[in-house]
């Protein structure tokens, strides 16, 4: 019997292998999982035991927890109130994380791994365990400006420092105190919650990421870039009627106000951009090709879907093209084209840097809770649409677009602005857009201003707000 | 693996003395209580952050338990194996350690740790009265119809029993008298090993040689067939009537290993899956409390509010558990509800982590490697075969039940041998301890004094040549 006796015990010793392997997937692999799901009460009320970290910008908290004698030892405020909502989040007992609060929450509840060797310590030490900061790149006067700006609107402002991509701003409105989600009353955080979800828009959901439009003519950047990839210069002469004819059906597409672009029938590149003229550039896209288009779309980050700062960012896209037809709609942003407001600050950045579209991202540094910095972002290249030489053609385009045409209201004194508007029609009233940069010789942010159904022209409506957020980013500058 | 060649009746010459090994029990033991107090002050230190009074009495208590086992091993069992006890001594202190760490956790539905320490002193009682009575296990083997009936009886009375007495938590497993609740089903167990060991070792040459052969195994004939299928159907039945799959898996796999063993015959496995997964289909299309089981176990979490809760919980725990854990007195661990008895593995994983689970299933493993090294060592065929279903028994339990806390198998009913709380499961198990210690000291233990054989070629005999 001894034979058979050996296998059972090999097979116990499989078994138990089996076991241990099993034990292994879940409180290894799977254990980030499992302790991050939201049902796992006890993460829960081991978090709000720990001091958790602050999430900092300019040096000042915007987020931070305070002591408290109720059960849960830790409330998290938000003295800033509305103004960073979009960028934070909110810290809920209820509804969870969000935003930065969500994106981050491993350093600040002070259970990520890099945190481990203090973690160790603090077992030792006796100490109390607490969560890591969070640096923002953020601008609190950018972010003011755009807030200021937005008052009243629905709409969206993200601002990027073109060169490293670090988010300058970013704002969405109408917007809402996430202390009020955070508070332990929890009746309370209910009905703050429900008369959240009662507005219309939701004050939680983030315009500025999570939330597509159609992008008008502010993607007319996008066609002018593939125009001057193929060849085409600012002064190339082309064909911009006053009415054109859609290729394969009888309808017609229109300038803003049924006007002719040129009594001539034809204008040069820089003039069909600056002021704006559809016909142009719906032919345009036609000549180029839906591939060239397409693939300068692609190029901006349309249609990629791994975009985060550390939120995920909504995939930008150019949607289905069928026919000649939808390609000149494409053209003019019209169609199936949707972008979120931080895709349309990317364009603008990638001009800015000279063809290089450098990643977004908001988070600066990852301090210790002692304040050492653990971790810090450097800045990654996203992608490389075009050469310098097609950027130094789109400066000058753009900068034309402000200074002779549809973004006049941008202007500012002493500073070169580039830009371009957009208004896009949709089924409420129009969408308005600007997107730009400044100074256009040695740019130091990118903007783009988003206005939902503002019903007015991106000039009117979207450009004072870029102006007074890229002068607010310039005054600072000068200061330092 | 232990091989015949560490036979240390083999190894010693003859005339030397076989150790007895004691002295490395009484270390070992001394360990694993002093393991088991310095956990149970880190709990308290932790929880409570000051020592209770009634750590002495404990201390006293468990340290004379197990000074008064390894006595009375000493005198009536000393050529024991010397790994079996402290193990078992690990694991109820742990078992202790962890119940009475829940309990701190919910003060309010009582004290439960004392009362486990109250059964590990009826276990240990029952110990010492198995190692007293039975000093030689092959006489065990007499009583093996009549065990066989105990047996039966014993599984069969909660099913006839009215829910109200037998039932808890869905599965009908229980006699609940005045305030005791009994799981016959582990008595049931050890005396249907004792009797399938009796009777496989009868019938073990008509089951092994009367075969055919098929496809390259050698199959038994249909007749032979006979006892195979009556545990089948008992399986089934302990299945449809007291809803345990747990002890119905536990029954039949015990029996499978059994006959694979005393017949050498790996048809036997194969003619065991291929019932136990025709019983498994069967089972699943008829019941549905079956399904349900699978269902949450192939997603626990899509079943969260309902089924599914306490598997996600324990899920939830072992994850947050990680690889060092929250530890001892630390963690959350009576977010799982009955975390006590059936899901103490998850417990010990949050709060010792990885590691600690890891190092309990390891100690699980040592005790049941020793018992069938003792099944090994041993040489009358009754002897292997007890040690051998024995043992198997704790190693199959251990990984029903564990695999079922830990998602990798459906959730049964079985206790954590030795770990979880629970009077019977706990009594039975030291019952079963028992009986290996005795077998493992009949295995070491020197035959008696008899005149050596002389080698044939020494023999003063004439040879005649052909």
């Amino acid at each position: 019997m001894n034979a058979p006796l050996r296998r059972v015990a090999i097979s116990v010793l499989v078994l138990f292998t089996l076991l241990i392997l099993n034990i292994n997937y879940i409180q290894v692999v799977r254990s980030d999982e499992l302790r991050d799901d939201r049902r796992n009460t006890r993460v829960l009320a081991d978090e709000y035991s720990r001091e958790r970290g602050a999430i900092v910008v300019d040096g000042e908290p915007i987020a931070l927890s305070v002591p408290t004698n109720d059960r849960l030892k830790y409330l998290r405020q938000y003295p800033q109130g509305g103004l960073y909502a979009a960028v934070t989040g909110y810290y809920s007992v209820i509804f969870g994380a969000r935003g930065i609060e969500e994106a981050e929450n491993a350093l600040l509840a002070g259970t990520d791994d890099r945190l481990f060797v203090r973690r160790i310590s603090d077992l030792f030490t006796g100490r109390d365990p607490s969560g890591g900061d969070v640096v923002l790149t953020l601008d609190p006067a950018v972010q003011q400006a755009a807030m200021a700006g937005l008052e009243g609107q629905v709409g969206a402002v993200v601002a990027l420092d073109p060169s490293t991509g670090a988010v300058l701003g970013l704002a969405s409105t109408p917007t809402y105190d996430p202390s009020a989600l955070a508070g332990h009353d929890l009746d309370a955080v209910r009905d703050a919650s429900a008369a959240l979800e009662a507005a219309d828009p939701d004050p939680t959901i983030n315009q500025a990421i999570g939330q597509r439009y159609a992008p008008g003519s502010i993607f007319k950047v996008i066609v002018s870039a593939a125009a001057l990839e193929d060849g085409y210069t600012p002064e190339s002469v082309v064909p911009a009627p006053q009415v054109f004819d859609l290729p394969q059906s009888s309808g017609v597409l229109r300038n803003f106000g049924d006007s002719a672009c040129d009594p001539s029938g034809q204008q040069t590149l820089i003039r069909a951009l600056t002021i704006s003229c559809n016909t142009a550039f719906a032919q345009l896209g036609i000549d180029l090709g839906e591939d060239a288009v397409r693939e300068m779309a692609e190029g901006f980050g349309f249609d990629r879907d791994d975009l985060d700062i550390p939120m995920a960012v909504e995939t930008s896209t150019l949607g289905e093209i069928e026919n000649g037809d939808e390609l000149a709609r494409t053209s003019i942003g019209q169609q199936s084209v949707q972008v979120t407001p931080m895709q349309a600050a990317m364009i603008a950045a990638a001009v800015a840097n000279d063809g290089t579209l450098m990643k977004p991202y908001l988070v600066d540094q990852l301090l210790a809770p002692d304040l050492t910095v653990i971790d810090e972002t450097d800045p990654e290249v996203y992608s490389e649409p075009f050469s310098t030489e097609v950027a130094d053609g789109l400066t000058e385009m753009m900068n034309s677009v402000v200074a002779n045409g549809s973004g006049r209201n941008a202007r500012i004194s002493g500073v070169q602005v580039a830009g371009k508007t957009g208004t896009a029609e949709n089924e409420g009233p129009d969408h308005n857009w600007f997107i730009g940069f400044a100074p256009a010789d040695d740019p130091q942010i990118a903007v783009a201003v988003f206005v939902r159904n503002g019903g007015g022209t991106g000039g009117d409506t979207s450009a004072p707000i870029a102006r007074s957020v890229i002068q607010a980013y310039l005054d600072g500058q000068e200061g330092r | 693996m232990a091989g015949p060649s560490t036979d240390p009746r083999a190894a010693a010459a003859p005339g030397a003395t076989v150790p007895t090994r004691r002295g490395t029990e009484a270390l070992l033991l001394a360990f694993a209580v002093l393991l088991t107090l310095a956990a149970q002050c880190i709990v308290d230190l932790t929880v409570t952050g000051s020592l209770r009074p009634e750590l002495a009495t404990f201390g006293i208590w468990f340290t004379a338990l197990w000074t008064g086992a390894h006595l009375v091993v000493r005198r009536f069992a000393p050529y024991a194996d010397p790994l079996l006890l402290p193990c078992v001594a690990v694991l109820t202190g742990l078992g202790l350690v962890m119940i009475h760490r829940l309990d701190i956790a919910d003060p309010d539905a009582g004290s439960d740790a004392p009362v486990q320490l109250l059964w590990a002193t009826i276990g240990l009682v029952l110990f010492v009265a198995v190692l007293l009575t039975v000093r030689d296990h092959r006489l065990l083997s007499r009583y093996a119809y009549i065990l066989m009936l105990v047996g039966l009886v014993l599984l069969a009375i909660p099913a006839v029993l009215p829910a109200s007495i037998s039932e808890v938590y869905g599965a009908k497993l229980w006699i609940r008298v005045a305030g005791f609740s009994i799981q016959p089903g582990e008595f049931a167990k050890i005396c249907l090993v004792i009797f399938f060991a009796a009777y496989l070792v009868d019938k073990r040459d008509v089951l092994a040689l009367a075969s055919r052969k098929v496809m390259g195994l050698e199959f038994p004939r249909g007749r032979d067939l006979g006892p195979v299928i009556v545990v089948w159907v008992l399986s089934i039945l302990v299945l449809v009537f007291e809803r345990d799959l747990g002890s119905s898996l536990l029954l039949f796999g015990i029996f499978v290993v059994m006959i694979y063993v005393a017949t050498e015959r790996a048809s036997w496995v194969v003619i065991g899956l291929l019932m136990f997964a025709a019983g498994a289909t069967l089972a699943y299309n008829a019941f549905g409390h079956v399904q349900a089981r699978v269902d949450t176990w192939l997603d626990p979490f899509a079943y969260y509010d309902g089924s599914g809760y306490q598997v996600a919980q324990s899920l939830f725990g072992l994850g947050t558990g990680g690889l060092f854990g929250a530890g001892l007195g630390g963690g959350r661990p009576d977010a799982v509800p009955i975390a006590k008895s059936d899901f103490i593995g998850s417990a010990v994983g949050e709060e010792l982590g990885l590691f600690g689970l890891a190092a309990v299933i390891m100690v699980y493993l040592i005790l049941v490697e020793r018992g069938l090294r003792t099944s090994l060592i041993v040489r009358d065929p009754f002897g292997k075969l007890l040690a051998a279903g024995l043992s198997f028994a704790v190693a199959w339990q251990l990984f029903v039940v564990l695999g079922g806390v830990t998602g990798l198998l459906p959730l049964t009913g079985l206790t954590t041998p030795f770990l979880a709380y629970g009077g019977s499961s706990l009594v039975a198990n030291f019952g079963l301890v028992a009986l290996l210690v005795r077998i493992s000291d009949a295995a070491r233990r020197p035959a008696t004094p008899h005149v050596a054989p002389q080698r044939l070629t020494d023999a003063p005999t004439e040879v005649v040549q052909p």
